[in-house]
C-alpha cells in the first residue's frame, strides 16, 4: 500500500483523495464511477476490462467455427447457447468499461485498430470438434479460475459483471468437460481427437490464459520475472488484483490434472508430477520466448481474428446507421428502437455530428 | 394408422423448417453487425433449434433425422433454406416466416391435436421472433437511402417463395387459406409502415409452390447440408 501511495503523491495536489481513495480500498469497500481514482487505476481497470471484453468477442470466433458442424442437434444447442453467452458476457464488460467515461465504439475501433488486444490464446485455430470441448473445459476452466477472484475486485461495476459471467461460464467448463467425456468415452477416432486438441491447446492455456510470469520459477528471466511483480503488486495493492499470475496458473494445473485422469487423457507435459513438499503439482515453466512469440503482433491467427472481426463490423455499418438514422426520427415514439440502435446511440451521433 | 403417418409428414415438414432455419441463423454468430445481435440471432436459432428436436422426435430419431438424410429427403420450405445474403435478407426472410409460424402456432395451441403442447410452448418464443423481425423491417425499411433499398430488394427476391408455406400439408387440420390471407394482410401492413413497397408477382417458388416439401429444394441447400452432415457421416454409429 505504502509503494503505492508514494508513487501517485507525485501528482501534486492529488495527496488528499489518494488517501481517502486507498482508505476505501483498504477497508475493502467498493470504488463506483463517481468516486475519485488515481489516473493509474483508472487505465490499469479499463486496460484489463477492454482486454477482457475483447477476449469475449474474440474468443466467439474458434468455437464459431463449428456451429454448422456440430455433430448432434444436442451439442449443436449447447454450443450455440455457449457462444451467444459470450456475447453477452462481452456487452456486460463494455458495458462496465463505459462506466470509465469511454465509448464502446471506441474501445471496438481500438480492438480493430490493432492498438488494443484480446487474450492471444484465442489466435489458435480450431481444427476439430474435439477443440469446441477443450476450448470449454480447458480455456474456460482457466478463465474461472483467473475470473473468481475478480468477483471481488475493488471496481464496483467489474465485479458485478463478473459475478454474472462467472456464474455462466462455470456451466460452460462443466459442459465442455461433458463433451470430451463423451468423446473418451466413444470410439478410438473420438478418443484420439480428443487427445489431439488437448495436445494443441494445453499450453495456450497455461501460457496465455494467466498472463507472463511473475517469478523467475513461472518462467521468466529475473528483469521479466520482476517487472511481472511489480505490476502484480500494483495491481493487488489496488484490490484489482487478488492473486499473481503464477499463483492462478499453479491453482488452474492443480484442478486440470486429475480431471485428465478421470477422462484417461494425457495433459502434454513430462513434468507434471505432484510435488508432496509444495501441495501442489510441479509442471514445465512456461516459456517465456514462446509466449512472447504467441503474444507477437505477427501470428497468422492473430491476424485473422481481428480481421474477421473487422469485416464483421464494417459489412454492418450500413445497419447500424441505419438503426441511428431511425432511432433519430422516431426518438419520442419507439424506445425499443433506441435501445437497439446500440454502439451508435443517437445521443452520441448526435454529439458527433 | 393413418393419423399417425400423417403426423408424422407434418411433424417431419414443420421439424426441417425449424431446422434448416436454425442453421442458417447460426451461420450470422461471429458476423452480426452489432453485438446485440449476436445474442439476438444466437436466441432465436436456439429457439428454432429447440422445436425442431422436439418435432422431429415425434418423427422419429432427431440425428438419424438430421444428420443422415439426403436432401431430396428434407421437407423444408425452400424459403427457409435460401443462404444469408445480407442482412436485410435474413430480416425479410425473418420477417416472413416468423409471421407465419406465428399464427400457425397460435391456431395449432388452440385447438387439440398433437402439436399442441409443442405450439403452445413455441408459439411465445414466436411472437419475440416476429416483433424482432417487424421492428428491423421498420428500421431498415425506414432508415437511410442505402438500407431502404437493400431492404426492398430482400423483399422481393423472397417473395416469390411465400407461396408454399399455405400449401397443404397432410397432419395439419387448419385452414390455410384462411392462414394465407391474414399473413398477407399483416405482412403487407409491416412493409407499408416501413415505407416499403409489397412486392408483386409471382409465389410459387423455384419450382412450384409447395415444392420444398416434396423434397425439391434449390442448389445451395445440398451444400448446407454437406457442412451439416460431414462430421456425423465421418464416424458411423458414433455418439457424441
Amino acid at each position: 500500500m505504502s509503494a503505492v501511495g508514494s508513487a501517485d503523491t507525485a501528482d501534486v495536489g492529488e495527496d488528499e483523495p489518494t488517501a481517502r481513495f486507498e482508505a476505501l480500498v483498504g477497508a475493502g469497500e467498493a470504488v463506483e464511477p463517481r468516486d475519485w481514482m488515481p489516473d493509474g487505476y483508472r487505465r490499469m481497470v479499463l486496460r484489463q476490462l477492454a482486454q477482457h471484453a475483447h477476449s469475449e468477442i474474440i474468443g466467439m470466433q474458434p468455437e464459431g467455427a463449428w456451429l454448422t458442424r456440430a455433430p448432434s442437434l444436442h451439442r449443436k444447442s449447447v454450443l450455440i447457447a455457449k457462444v451467444q453467452d459470450e456475447a453477452g458476457h462481452g456487452l456486460y464488460l463494455y458495458s462496465a468499461a463505459e462506466t470509465l467515461g469511454v465509448d464502446r465504439a471506441d474501445l471496438l475501433d481500438a480492438l480493430h485498430q490493432g492498438r488494443q488486444r484480446a487474450s492471444a490464446t484465442f489466435d489458435h485455430p480450431a481444427l476439430t470438434w474435439a477443440d469446441t470441448g477443450t476450448i470449454a473445459w480447458l480455456t474456460d476452466g482457466a478463465a474461472v479460475i483467473n475470473q473468481a477472484p475478480l468477483c471481488r475486485t475493488s471496481y464496483g461495476p467489474y465485479a458485478r459483471a463478473m459475478r454474472r459471467v462467472c456464474q455462466e461460464e462455470a456451466f460452460h467448463v462443466r459442459q465442455g468437460y461433458d463433451l470430451m467425456r463423451a468423446l473418451c468415452e466413444g470410439t478410438p477416432a473420438q478418443k484420439a481427437m480428443a487427445q489431439d486438441a488437448v495436445d494443441r491447446w494445453w499450453l495456450p492455456a497455461v501460457a496465455l490464459m494467466f498472463g507472463p510470469p511473475d517469478t523467475e520459477a513461472g518462467g521468466a528471466d529475473a528483469r521479466t520475472a520482476a517487472v511481472g511483480a511489480a505490476v502484480s503488486r500494483r495491481a493487488m495493492a489496488w484490490g484489482i488484483k487478488r492473486h499473481t499470475n503464477d499463483e492462478l496458473r499453479a491453482r488452474f494445473v492443480d484442478s486440470c490434472v486429475p480431471q485428465a485422469e478421470r477422462l484417461g487423457l494425457t495433459l502434454p507435459d513430462p513434468a507434471i508430477r505432484w510435488n508432496e513438499e509444495s501441495g501442489h503439482y510441479d509442471f514445465t515453466p512456461v516459456d517465456w520466448d514462446v509466449y512472447r512469440r504467441a503474444l507477437g503482433e505477427d501470428t497468422h491467427w492473430a491476424r485473422q481474428r481481428v480481421a474477421h472481426r473487422r469485416a464483421a463490423h464494417e459489412d454492418g455499418a450500413w445497419v447500424r446507421e441505419a438503426a441511428a438514422a431511425y432511432a433519430a426520427r422516431t426518438r419520442d415514439g419507439d424506445g425499443a428502437a433506441d435501445q437497439d440502435a446500440g454502439a451508435h446511440g443517437h445521443d452520441r451521433t448526435e454529439v458527433r455530428a | 394408422m393413418t393419423t399417425t403417418t400423417h403426423t408424422h409428414t407434418a411433424a417431419l415438414a414443420l421439424g426441417d423448417d425449424a431446422l434448416v432455419l436454425s442453421h442458417r441463423l447460426g451461420e450470422w454468430m461471429g458476423h452480426a453487425p452489432v453485438l446485440e445481435e449476436e445474442v439476438a440471432l444466437g436466441n432465436i436459432a436456439l429457439d428454432l433449434l429447440g422445436q425442431a428436436r422436439i418435432l422431429l422426435s415425434m418423427a422419429g430419431d432427431e440425428d438419424e433425422l438430421a444428420y443422415l438424410r439426403e436432401e431430396r429427403a428434407f421437407r423444408n420450405l425452400q424459403l427457409v433454406e435460401q443462404p444469408g445474403g445480407d442482412f436485410a435478407h435474413t430480416i425479410a426472410r425473418q420477417l416472413y416466416f416468423s409471421t407465419y409460424q406465428h399464427l400457425l402456432y397460435a391456431r395449432l395451441a388452440s385447438v387439440e391435436g398433437p402439436f399442441a403442447g409443442l405450439a403452445a410452448k413455441a408459439v411465445k418464443e414466436v411472437a419475440y421472433h416476429r416483433d424482432h423481425a417487424e421492428q428491423w423491417t421498420l428500421r431498415l425499411g425506414d432508415g437511410t437511402e442505402e438500407s431502404h433499398e437493400r431492404m426492398q430488394r430482400a423483399c422481393t427476391a423472397l417473395w416469390r417463395f411465400t407461396g408454399e408455406m399455405f400449401a397443404p400439408l397432410d397432419g395439419l387440420d387448419l385452414d390455410l387459406s384462411e392462414l394465407e390471407s391474414v399473413w398477407l394482410e399483416s405482412v403487407r401492413s409491416v412493409l407499408e409502415r416501413a415505407g416499403l413497397a409489397v412486392p408483386e408477382g409471382s409465389r410459387t417458388g423455384a419450382w412450384r409452390a409447395g415444392a420444398g416439401r416434396q423434397g425439391l429444394h434449390t442448389e445451395s441447400f445440398g451444400r448446407m447440408l454437406a457442412e451439416m452432415q460431414h462430421l456425423h457421416r465421418s464416424h458411423p454409429g458414433a455418439s457424441w
